[in-house]
């Protein structure tokens, strides 16, 4: 049998990253083909070539046996692509009708444009009304005028970028009931995930990358979802050292913690820290990290009651009294969220430490002694840069975190929540800002980690649990915690159980 | 005292203007652009209408100069908010400064000029008066009912995702900014061809400014524009045929009652959408966002 479709050795490069590396591999028609890798593989870089919104900058691809190397989109649904996308692709204003037509080249009038939405929805068994506006659809029901709008085309590929990753357990049965009858029919489905669950039991055949590589393309069912998970985030483990810290009493209880947030909200998140403690908490970018740490830092105010700090209720204190009272938080976005980049680094320190420092007096600012603050940062956590006095955006990304963490660090902390502490960090940077957390730790500061750097995670805490669509799991000890199983809490199997299931 | 007839035809003259300057506007607006401009484009068009009239003795081609002007200014607008994705609002702002200024340098020639006479179209209108009631449906229908009023609307809604789709987004919106353009343009033309008959330094007199409250007023819907529109010329005619009756009303606040009647159904507007039902209201969604392809 002829594959639909075959890549050949695509590469692509952007500024400072290789995204894509030599990858080939096919897809055969009538086939659920797995395209599985932790995020940054190089998954959606991939798929965005063959759907025509980036150019490969080398190796080729076919599709049903002639060159694909589309303009854009259009060329490509033109050839028989069809995708659809994880995010940003509804107009919500628009009825459900409307968001089909745009996705489509030639569409009917209308009226008959609605009739065959019915038709084709009800042979599908995904009910949809056409007049309705997008606005007020569920996930699920959005997710069914994307898969309708590509279904309309008659595609002879259909990628799905991390479908269930907005679904419901039932409505992801009911998607793959749709899959599998789309197969039958001959089309070939590319499915993007890093659920291996769902992969193990639907799909046919899984190419797995990592940092931008085929690993090596199985039979999903052929091997157990430890053994993906190996595949996925590399089987090297480090050994490390976690001798002589021991917890101390509770600071920090969170309990029932829930955002209404307009991107992931959280659900029902419960978890205590002790001092001297640090608990990594890990997960794919998306799945409520930037939430929980809003949540924590006090830019999202939640219900009373759920945010504990000696026994004392934050829930509903705001940011500059809770780093008060000693919680201090460190953003992932180094530039606007943790740094004003025009500010110099003396007024950066005045954002998060002025009161706790003494910097401000009476509602004065203290030049002189916000100078001394920033000289001391710079040299404990040896930033390289001129001075106090340089802006903070003239500072290299690496140079810039090591201050972010430095100053918050050194306010001595009863509690500090750092966002990927290390991101885009170089390894000696990193290791710096490593020793630092840890050194803290020491000191006795309770410290949350959110990272996705498994490895950071498994060397710097001493519990571990993983933050998921919003809800985070029961923590682990690190200790005798191996890397296939963080792979599977991260993949979202609950429990551990699949773990166990001799394959 | 005040024959409802006459009223209600010098209110469709009043109403043309602002009519002309504010569908333009919806239409730019509905691609996710903020043009602030009008004003300027306005002030460029009745300039250059103006003087293409006189120059040619025919006020059509003076209408067609006048869409020119607005077309030309509204580009200097799109290149600056598209492709070096300046700040919308502030660049909106000095568009309608830069026209003011320009046109009273260039108008010098043209003050104490008179303008050649319009043949009057059916009913004894101005023609311009009924292809501004003719764009309110064609805008209507060009928006809700045609494919490029669809990818528009797409546009203007969530800009990444209609990228995502392949639809070519600075486009769409370079020819949004250019219909804009064109319409004010026109609209102001009407003020110096049509209504006044001559030129004078600043002669729109802030129309432009309702155009875009009115936008917001009408929801972004064509009929809305046309009743705002409406409002806005009923209250100008109202308040000069009492001035000539002689009300003993201060001229001043007469003058202001347009202006503060936009104000005062703005308000009214806002607040019932701030408390009723409709909550968040139909502003576009990416309306005043710059937009950058990542490639």
């Amino acid at each position: 049998m002829t594959d639909v479709f075959r890549a050949e050795s695509l590469g692509k490069t952007y500024p400072g990253v290789r995204a894509n590396e030599d990858v080939s591999f096919s897809v055969a028609p009538g086939e659920i083909h797995a395209l599985l890798g932790e995020n940054g593989a190089g998954k959606s870089t991939l798929v965005k070539m063959i759907y025509g919104l980036v150019k490969p900058d080398d190796g080729h691809m076919t599709l049903m046996g002639s060159v694909h190397a589309p303009a854009d989109p259009r060329a490509a649904r033109a050839a028989g692509v069809a995708m659809v996308f994880q995010h940003f692709s509804l107009f919500d204003a628009l009825t459900v009708a409307e968001n089909i037509a745009l996705g489509m080249e030639n569409p009917p009038k209308s009226r008959e444009l609605s009739q065959r939405i019915a038709e084709l929805s009800q042979s599908y068994g995904l009910p949809l009304n056409p007049a309705r506006r997008v606005a007020s659809l569920s996930a699920g029901e959005r997710q069914r005028v994307e898969i309708l709008r590509c279904l309309l085309q008659s595609p002879r590929l259909l990628i799905m970028d991390e479908p269930t990753s907005v679904l419901t357990p039932q409505e992801a049965e009911i998607l793959f009931a749709t899959l599998r009858q789309l197969a039958a029919g001959g089309t070939a489905i590319l499915y993007i995930s890093h659920k291996l669950d769902e992969i193990r039991s639907h799909c046919d055949r899984a190419t797995i990358l990592r940092h931008g590589r085929v690993v090596n393309t199985v039979d999903p069912r052929a091997h157990t979802a430890r053994e993906l998970a190996a595949m996925m985030v590399g089987a090297e483990m480090r050994v490390i050292d976690r001798s002589g810290r021991k917890p101390g009493a509770e600071v920090l209880r969170v309990a029932g913690l829930a955002t209404a947030s307009d991107g992931m909200a959280l659900k029902d998140v419960a978890l205590t820290l002790r001092a001297g403690e640090i608990l990594g908490i890990g997960g794919v970018a998306g799945n409520g990290q930037e939430e929980l740490l809003s949540a924590l830092s006090g830019e999202i105010a939640t219900r009373p009651g759920t945010i504990t700090l000696d026994g004392v209720d934050l829930s509903r204190t705001p940011p500059e009294a809770r780093r008060k009272a000693g919680l201090l938080a460190a953003p992932e976005d180094r530039l606007g969220h943790a740094a004003v980049p025009e500010f110099s680094l003396a007024e950066n320190t005045l954002l998060t430490a002025g009161s706790r420092q003494g910097l401000i007096r009476g509602g004065l600012i203290d030049h002189s002694a916000a100078q001394a603050f920033a000289q001391a940062v710079i040299a404990a956590f040896d930033v390289r840069t001129p001075g106090p006095q340089t802006a903070a955006g003239a500072l290299s990304g690496g140079n810039l975190q090591k201050f972010v963490i430095g100053r918050e660090v050194l306010g001595k902390p009863r509690v500090l929540v750092v966002n990927q502490p290390t991101w885009g960090v170089d390894a000696g940077a990193a290791a710096q800002v490593r020793q630092a957390l840890l050194d803290l730790a020491a000191k006795g500061a309770g410290i949350i980690v959110i990272s996705q750097d498994l490895d950071e995670l498994l060397e710097l805490s001493d519990r571990f649990c993983a933050l998921n669509d919003g809800r985070l799991s029961a923590p682990r000890p690190t200790e005798g915690l191996s890397i296939d199983e963080i792979g599977l809490m991260l993949g979202g199997a609950h429990g551990m159980e699949v773990a166990h299931v001799p394959a | 005292m005040i024959d409802p007839i006459a009223v209600f035809i010098l209110l469709l003259g009043a109403a043309t203007p602002i009519l002309f300057a504010a569908l333009g506007e919806l239409v730019t607006e509905r691609a996710g652009v903020l043009n602030l401009g009008v004003e300027g484009m306005m002030i460029g068009g009745a300039l250059a209408g103006f003087a293409a009239a006189h120059a040619t003795g025919s006020p059509a081609l003076g209408f067609a100069a006048a869409a020119i002007a607005g077309v030309v200014l509204s580009m200097i607008f799109a290149a600056l908010t598209q492709f070096l994705l300046s700040n919308q609002v502030a660049t909106g702002l000095a568009l309608t400064l830069f026209g003011l200024g320009l046109t009273a340098m260039f108008g010098k020639p043209y003050e104490g000029v008179k303008a050649p006479t319009m043949m009057a179209g059916p009913l004894g209108l101005n023609p311009m008066i009924w292809l501004g009631l003719l764009m309110v449906p064609a805008v209507w229908w060009g928006l809700n009912r045609s494919r490029p009023g669809l990818i528009l609307r797409a546009v203007g809604e969530n800009h990444d995702a209609a990228h995502a789709l392949g639809y070519p987004v600075r486009a769409v919106r370079i020819a949004a900014i250019a219909f804009g353009g064109a319409m004010a343009g026109m609209g102001g033309a009407y003020i110096s061809i049509a209504t006044v008959l001559q030129w004078t330094e600043g002669m729109t007199a802030g129309a432009g400014w309702i155009a875009l409250a009115i936008v917001v007023f009408a929801q972004w819907n064509p009929w809305g524009v046309l009743a705002g529109a409406w409002l806005f010329g009923g209250v100008t005619v109202l308040q000069l045929r009492l001035q000539a009756a002689g009300v003993a009303v201060p001229v001043q606040l007469l003058t202001m009652a347009p202006y503060l009647a936009t104000i005062i159904v703005l308000v009214l507007i806002s607040a019932r959408q701030k408390y009723g039902r409709s909550g968040g209201g139909s502003a576009p969604g990416s309306l005043g966002k710059p937009f950058h392809a990542l490639r």
